[in-house]
């Protein structure tokens, strides 16, 4: 019996319920159901991704030409200003949300989060918050001074947009908030009995540590923004120098959020990869802990690394030192995860299937984000590239090669639970091939471009750029084109795709000991864990499955308080018996 | 006969150094070094080009063999072998990167010395004292916190002070409308600096130019001389330093072939010092965002021999006392901003309009 079996051998009462089929309504209205919420999450921000994405495409075609002839030079600066403010704070960040919404509660083996009202609350401020933001480009006056916003600039032009850029920014990080403490609460308090820390599935310890980051780092944003509010409605100086204030400062406080915030954006796709990498490989994750613990790091040492984006602005030169060296020491942590992904499958039976392809660009490509990220770290290169394509090159390997291809593997690895159906497999793999050529055309010139001598930010660039230039726009528009298979096969299957079954990939976590869809209430009866999340090939089931670590820190048994029946009989004692 | 794993290794460890240290070298993505700090930084790049080619060249290696020779064959649904972990392998990949990171920190380190970062004689930094280091978060308020902290002089302030002794300096630059920040005690610094390298360090540079930046024009004055130019001149081979400020927003001053960038920052005067090493016409770039036509927002530097740049020195003395004939009948202090700027902005080919938009 593989262990896939053996799971759902103990798990067999959830398996029979009826999955739940919910009314269309149900995805329109104030739901508290967590899986209604995450699919609202994942929906919306996807149509988000479009826009953003049409304004990425609009920015390559001026740039396609060294001139600035397509929109005007005003225009130009709001298009990648709302660019990157959607991409970062209406797609990759909810998006990241939207997939915990979802799986949490379903992997810890929980009805639903620990405040269902306050998670449908948290969704429902990111539809009128995009709308606000994308009304300030119609506005006339419409944000231009980048998505980091820097005052005096901020404050002298696009003045109208740049409120309602602030206010859009302020909904958005609030919302963020809110739907970290949910999945902190939830995590620590509502695992089913006998799922201490160390048998939680690693997507679930990255959600840990991005939450953590999202509580610390955000607030300070809102500070920073409130203040650039006052400057900018009420005629205050505290960043205006003209009035004795310090645009230097600003750039602390938003730096201090943001750079977290790339954190907050690449830990719970590098959860998905080390999720996605085990299943399709049929072979245990290599090094739970070091993978778990590397997330903790990797947020922990994500909090004191901001000042490297000011390495040319103003912090006296040893200050420069210690931030990169902290920057440099982030490379290990991840590199821990990268090699750990690659021992995974080393040996294995690949699946080669798209969520697989995905999960293995992800690698591929995330690993020349990461080491162009220590060359930016050290202070004397950074010096000469900071602030041109090289660093939009790196950023863009990061955030696109790494969370966006890491969306895309979730979405493919999960889709069957959350519709119920398969996707298309030929057309996933049409949808990676198309992503992977599209992104390396795009983005792999821009490092060549920056480190010769081509700035960010500008409508019209020194003609000797034009050829690599061409070559990006053109990559650009393969991204573009590369999304209509998946849209298309997205809808198709959702409606008339073959039925899914409850585990298609034969995986062990909780989430497939349920239905697809699963049932209203998840489990009727907490989950039994037979098998860790990730024994593939053991061939037995657990001696006995521990009640609770034996770190009380680390155990779930009673104090799962939140659950539902806090009194029931534990399971896990149930299991035990049945060995 | 069967090759045995270890010797494909080995091969393959040294194909993969080779390679690394082929293209560390080859890379050809930068451009012409002409300053000596340039030189530098391109060492370090090569390094770290090198040891990045072998890492990426690795982890894609790994990730292509596994998709083709671990692949599942049709029919086949059992579980891989069930290992959960290699401790010596994990230690290995933590220890190897842990390594390589500190080693390029502490080449970075070196390099950033060389280039004069850490120059106790720089205008601004004296350099942190023990006492100063032992209060908590000085560092950081310093750079924080704009209240003065002790009744030492602004030496902000004083930088800006002597740059407006000079005329030309003062007549583009709009440094009494804009306060500048104070130090605080101890670390002193507001405005970082590139300072002299290590072996100028406490000379006189020899040459200063400030330098103001507005939307989207840089201005460059010679103190020592006079001079206002829209276009940088640098004699070949000796120390320059540049003093900047901006006028309106955060602009950025960046020569490619320099390797070198500093914000030029509104109520701070920033400081950089370099030693061109190639002559030459080079781009300086506005590399901070600084509205709608900040890609305009470029300048040539021209760096010649000494005898050139004497005698440009002196054709621009000659045309800017013709200017001053003309200015002397107007009172500097009566013109409006755009007035004062207006012959100075149509030399270096701005447009009126785009300087009455600044100024409105």
């Amino acid at each position: 019996m593989t262990q896939a079996q053996l799971q759902e051998k103990a798990n067999s009462p959830a398996l029979i319920e009826e999955p739940g089929l919910r009314n269309w309504r149900d995805y329109f209205s104030f739901n508290t159901d967590h899986k209604v919420i995450g699919i609202q999450y994942l929906v919306t921000t996807f149509i988000f991704y479009c826009i953003g994405g049409v304004l990425a495409d609009l920015v390559r075609t001026e740039l396609r030409t060294p001139e600035s002839d397509f929109v005007s030079p005003e225009l130009y600066n709001s298009l990648f200003t709302l660019h990157a403010t959607i991409m970062i704070f209406l797609w990759i960040v909810p998006a990241g949300a939207g997939f915990a919404n979802f799986l949490l509660p379903l992997m810890i083996g929980a009805k639903d989060m620990a405040f269902p009202r306050l998670n449908a609350v948290a969704f429902w401020m990111i539809p009128p918050a995009g709308l606000l933001l994308i009304s300030s480009l119609v506005v006339g006056d419409a944000p231009d001074a980048g998505w980091t916003s820097y005052p005096p600039l901020s404050l002298v032009t696009g003045q109208v947009g740049e409120g309602i850029w602030i206010m859009s920014v302020l909904l958005l990080g609030t919302s963020s908030i809110l739907g970290a403490i949910n999945f902190l609460v939830t995590l620590i308090k509502m695992r089913t009995p006998g799922m201490g820390f160390h048998q939680m599935p690693l997507f679930c310890w990255a959600m840990l540590a991005t939450s953590a980051l999202v509580l610390v780092s955000t607030p300070v944003l809102a500070a920073g923004l409130i203040l650039l509010a006052f400057d900018l409605i009420a005629g205050t100086t505290f960043f205006n120098p003209t009035g004795g204030g310090d645009p230097v400062v600003y750039q602390h406080m938003f730096w201090f959020y943001s750079h977290p915030a790339v954190y907050i954006m690449i830990l719970p796709f590098f959860g998905v990869i080390s999720e996605v990498i085990p299943v399709h490989s049929r072979k245990p994750i290599f090094g739970y802990k070091a993978i778990a613990y590397s997330s903790l790091a990797i947020s922990f040492l994500g909090l004191i690394v901001w000042a490297h984006h000011m390495f040319t602005s103003g912090i006296p030169g040893w200050l420069r030192m210690f931030f990169m060296i902290t920057t440099m020491i982030i490379a290990v942590p991840t590199g821990i995860k990268i090699f750990s992904w690659l021992g995974t499958m080393w040996g294995g039976k690949i699946r080669l299937n798209s969520a697989m392809l995905f999960a293995m660009s992800f690698v591929g490509v995330f690993v020349i984000g990461g080491i162009s990220g220590v060359m930016l770290a050290a202070v004397p290169f950074d010096i000469h590239v900071h602030d041109t394509y090289f660093v939009v090159a790196h950023l863009h390997y990061v955030l696109f090669g790494g969370s966006v291809l890491g969306i895309f593997a979730a979405i493919y690895h999960w889709f069957p639970k959350i519709t119920g159906r398969m996707l298309n497999e030929f057309w996933g793999q049409v949808h990676c091939a198309l992503t992977f050529i599209g992104l390396n055309m795009t983005f792999l010139p821009m490092h060549k471009l920056g480190m010769m001598g081509m700035n960010r930010r500008i409508a019209q660039y020194d003609p000797k750029f034009t050829f690599l230039n061409e070559i990006c726009t053109y990559g650009a528009y393969i991204l573009a084109v590369s999304t209509f298979p998946f849209i298309i096969n997205a809808i198709w299957s959702w409606m008339y795709g073959p039925k899914a079954g409850n585990n298609p990939w034969q995986a062990l976590t909780l989430e497939w000991m349920t239905t697809s869809p699963p049932a209203i209430e998840n489990f009727d009866k907490p989950p039994v864990l037979a098998t860790g999340p990730y024994d593939y090939g053991l061939e037995r089931a657990r001696e006995s499955v521990p009640l609770s670590d034996p770190d009380p820190v680390l155990s779930a048994d009673t104090n799962s308080v939140l659950r539902a029946k806090p009194d029931e009989p534990y399971p896990a004692i149930v299991a035990e018996k049945e060995q | 006969m069967k090759i045995p794993s270890s010797i494909w290794t080995l091969l393959i460890g040294i194909l993969l150094t080779l390679v690394s240290l082929w293209y560390g070298q080859n890379h050809g993505l930068l451009p012409t070094a002409a300053s000596d700090e340039a030189t530098l930084v391109d060492g370090l790049f090569n390094a770290m080009m090198t040891v990045s080619i072998g890492i990426f060249l690795l982890v894609e290696g790994i990730l292509i063999y596994s998709a083709f020779k671990y692949r599942r064959r049709a029919g086949d649904n059992a579980d891989g072998l069930p290992v959960h972990g290699n401790v010596p392998l994990e230690i290995l990949w933590t220890a190897v990167p842990a390594i390589i990171v500190i080693g390029i920190s502490i080449y970075s380190f070196d390099v950033y010395n060389e280039m004069g970062g850490f120059d106790p004689h720089a205008m601004h930094s004296s350099p942190a004292t023990p006492q100063a280091m032992k209060m908590p978060g000085t560092a950081i308020a310093a750079t924080l916190n704009d209240t003065p902290l002790t009744t030492e002089p602004n030496l902000n302030q004083e930088k800006s002070d002597e740059a407006m002794q000079d005329p030309a300096t003062a007549a583009v630059r709009n440094a009494d409308q804009i306060p500048q920040k104070q130090n605080a005690p101890g670390v002193g610094i507001v405005s970082p600096t590139l300072g002299s390298t290590p072996e100028n360090q406490g000379k006189a540079p020899n040459l200063v130019v400030n330098v103001t930046a507005l939307q989207y024009a840089w201005i460059f004055t010679y103190p020592d001389t006079g001079v206002t130019s829209g276009e940088l001149h640098v004699p070949i081979g000796h120390e320059v330093e540049m003093n900047m400020t901006a006028n309106d927003v955060i602009h950025a001053f960046w020569v490619p072939e320099f390797r070198l960038k500093q914000d030029v920052i509104p109520g701070r005067q920033t400081e950089i010092s370099f030693t061109p090493s190639k002559a030459g016409e080079y781009t300086l770039i506005c590399a901070e965002l600084c509205g709608p036509y900040h890609g305009a927002m470029r300048t040539q530097v021209v760096v010649e021999t000494q005898d050139a740049f004497d005698q440009w020195i002196k054709e621009q003395l000659v045309a800017s006392t013709e200017d001053l004939k003309q200015a002397v009948a107007a009172n500097p202090a009566e013109l409006s901003p755009s007035e004062f700027l207006a012959h100075y902005t149509t030399e270096m080919g701005i447009h009126p309009e785009i300087l009455h938009q600044i100024h409105k």
